[in-house]
């Protein structure tokens, strides 16, 4: 009897010196597919930073998958102390369909929320053997373009209102805009459902002639496939992508993890942070960095979506819903 | 009353076993199911009717049945003669190749998707063979029944094997003394024993292929109004959180298999009572 009771005292005693010592939280970053090393480089960052700051040991969690996908995830009850998606639209779902944050998100935070950005560019075969230099010449006989559809991809609708904030600068009406997105998509063999599953086609199976993806994904498929020699071509115009981060704020308040998933954000903005975000070939958002590492990242005319589009919105219902722009393009 | 009484005494357990068969299926089938049409139950007959008979998600249930009914078909022929061989038959490597058949069950599906285009694609093995000839196979609706046909190879083969099995050579041999030829034995006496185990197979396979996803979307180019598949339309519908749309879709589904389901049942039915009298 004796010994139980001192048995107990001692686990007791040891219980309340490590929840004492340092707490150990968890956080769930939810996010979508390219970002994967991104994160996987950022998160022991910010764990010693939070480490240094308030002795606690955080341990970040990571899910990636599509975009759209990973918000359904979240909106159907997924505990996510922080989504990082790759664009508004999504973010946006959560609060129309699930309510789990508070509509005016995206000015919560520096940078429309979005602590890096990209743009879409061309990934060629070795040599360029089609000469293709900017849009105009995907829409070519005999020129074969891949990109993954975007009725399933985040990035796909990128490729598309990059091509079409193109065709419309060109033709100076969006009828004009329409049918050289139209006459680009004739020149589709292969719709993938996602960014990843475009570049295997492109890469592994050899099809096409020009890769239409984000810029960190052709450093990363030119660094994954050295021996292929491919190019990346960047045209004269593209579009800005901000991939915005968010707090789920009902997610956090039940859990409690509120001030460590803000600050982890935060994070996201400083110079260490930014620094990372370079190394993986994304546009830093700090004017400071992006001078520094300036030639790294070819300079081009980067239209907005609010500007050219009126906003994610917008641009989903014109384009993409069904019965949309896109869907005329493929009706018969 | 007294007849179900009666049914009591006969086989003990039967209210236990059928409660229990009832809520399982309950659980596992219907509960499900039922939140599939719950969901469409919300939508008006207009937005039901433009979310499942675009001419797009039409095209995609004309590739989607298609395909499927005509991968059953090659996979009820070719799997009758590898249940046939590796029952009747005794070689070298048998277990080897009797443990093949399985492996389009065990293997994730996108696994095969992503094998199928390597080999198919026109760099892969076959297709650098193929495409110079004319024969494009990946990305195209040929590639979708390929594929079809390799995930439903088993299910053909594992219902016919213990039918097989049981069917005894004797009565070939009573067949061929009673001077029937070769292809009248196979025709009057083997078929028709084999064709209710044939017909399940075929329905097994049939279902399945209707609803595979993973396999299929890497191999199929995903182009609108040619090589877009049924379930594929469902993702794109949820893709856009149009949750209803892509329930209405998924309840036509739903139903059109049932039915199909149903009708092979009553088939097997007919047929099990029209050859064993």
């Amino acid at each position: 009897m004796k010994k139980l009771f001192s048995f107990s005292i001692a686990l007791f005693a040891f219980f309340f010196i490590a929840s004492s010592s340092a707490k150990t939280i968890e956080l769930l970053n939810v996010s979508y597919d390219p970002t994967r090393e991104f994160y996987a480089d950022l998160n022991p960052a910010f764990a010693a930073h939070w480490k240094a700051q308030t002795g606690d040991i955080v341990v970040i969690k990571q899910s990636h998958g599509g975009s759209g996908k990973q918000a359904r995830g979240v909106i159907d009850g997924l505990q996510a102390d922080v989504v990082t998606l790759a664009l508004a639209a999504d973010i946006d779902a959560l609060h129309e369909h699930a309510q789990l944050i508070a509509s005016d998100w995206q000015k919560r935070l520096p940078g429309n929320a979005s602590p890096y950005t990209s743009t879409i560019v061309f990934l060629v075969r070795k040599g360029n053997p089609k000469a293709i230099k900017d849009w105009g010449d995907l829409v070519k006989p005999g020129v074969s373009v891949i990109t993954p559809n975007p009725k399933t991809s985040g990035g796909a609708r990128w490729n598309y209102l990059a091509a079409w904030a193109y065709a419309r600068r060109r033709a100076g009406n969006e009828a004009g805009a329409q049918k050289f997105v139209a006459n680009l998509f004739k020149n589709v063999p292969v719709l993938d459902s996602g960014a990843r599953g475009s570049t295997t086609t492109f890469a592994q199976r050899g099809i096409g002639d020009v890769l239409l993806t984000w810029e960190n994904e052709a450093h990363l498929a030119q660094k994954e496939f050295l021996t292929e020699g491919y190019e990346i071509v960047v045209p004269s115009l593209s579009i800005l992508a901000e991939p915005p981060v968010c707090l789920v704020d009902k997610n956090v308040k039940k859990k409690g993890t509120q001030a460590v998933a803000q600050a982890y954000l935060e994070y996201l903005f400083s110079d260490e942070a930014q620094r990372i975000a370079v190394r993986h070939f994304y546009r830093p958002s700090s004017p400071v960095i992006a001078l520094k590492y300036a030639q790294h990242f070819p300079q081009l005319e980067l239209v907005t979506i609010d500007a050219a589009f009126g906003g994610w919105t917008q641009a989903q219902k014109t384009h993409f819903a069904d019965g949309g722009v896109f869907d005329q393009i493929y009706a018969r | 009353m007294s007849l179900l009484r009666k049914q009591h005494s006969v086989l003990p357990g039967f209210g236990l076993s059928l409660g229990f068969t009832l809520a399982y299926l309950g659980l596992i089938v219907l509960v499900p199911l039922s939140a599939a049409f719950l969901k469409t139950a919300g939508m008006s007959w207009a937005d039901f009717v433009a979310a499942v008979a675009s001419p797009r998600v039409m095209a995609a249930y004309r590739l989607s049945f298609f395909a499927s009914l005509a991968a059953a078909s090659v996979n009820a022929f070719f799997g009758l003669i590898v249940a046939w061989v590796l029952v009747r038959y005794a070689f070298p490597g048998k277990r080897i190749l009797d443990a093949l058949v399985d492996l389009p069950f065990a293997l994730p599906t996108a696994v095969a998707g992503i094998a199928l285009t390597a080999i198919y694609a026109k760099n892969g093995w076959l297709g650098q063979w193929l495409e110079p000839q004319g024969v494009k196979i990946a990305f195209t609706e040929i590639g979708v029944f390929v594929a079809l046909t390799f995930i439903g190879l088993p299910f053909v083969v594992r219902t016919l094997q213990p039918v097989l099995e049981e069917l005894q050579p004797e009565l070939e041999e009573a067949a061929a003394s009673l001077g029937a030829n070769r292809w009248q034995t196979i025709a009057r006496v083997l078929l028709p024993e084999l064709f209710p185990a044939l017909l399940t197979g075929f329905a097994l396979s049939f279902a399945r292929a209707l609803g595979e996803y993973g396999s299929v979307v890497f191999i199929s180019g995903n182009m609108p109004m040619r090589t877009e598949i049924v379930p594929l339309l469902i993702i794109t519908k949820l893709e856009q959180y149009d949750y209803r749309g892509a329930t209405a879709i998924a309840v036509v589904m739903l139903t059109a298999s049932f039915g199909l389901l149903l009708l092979i049942n009553l088939i097997q039915k007919w047929s099990r009572r029209h050859h064993r009298v």
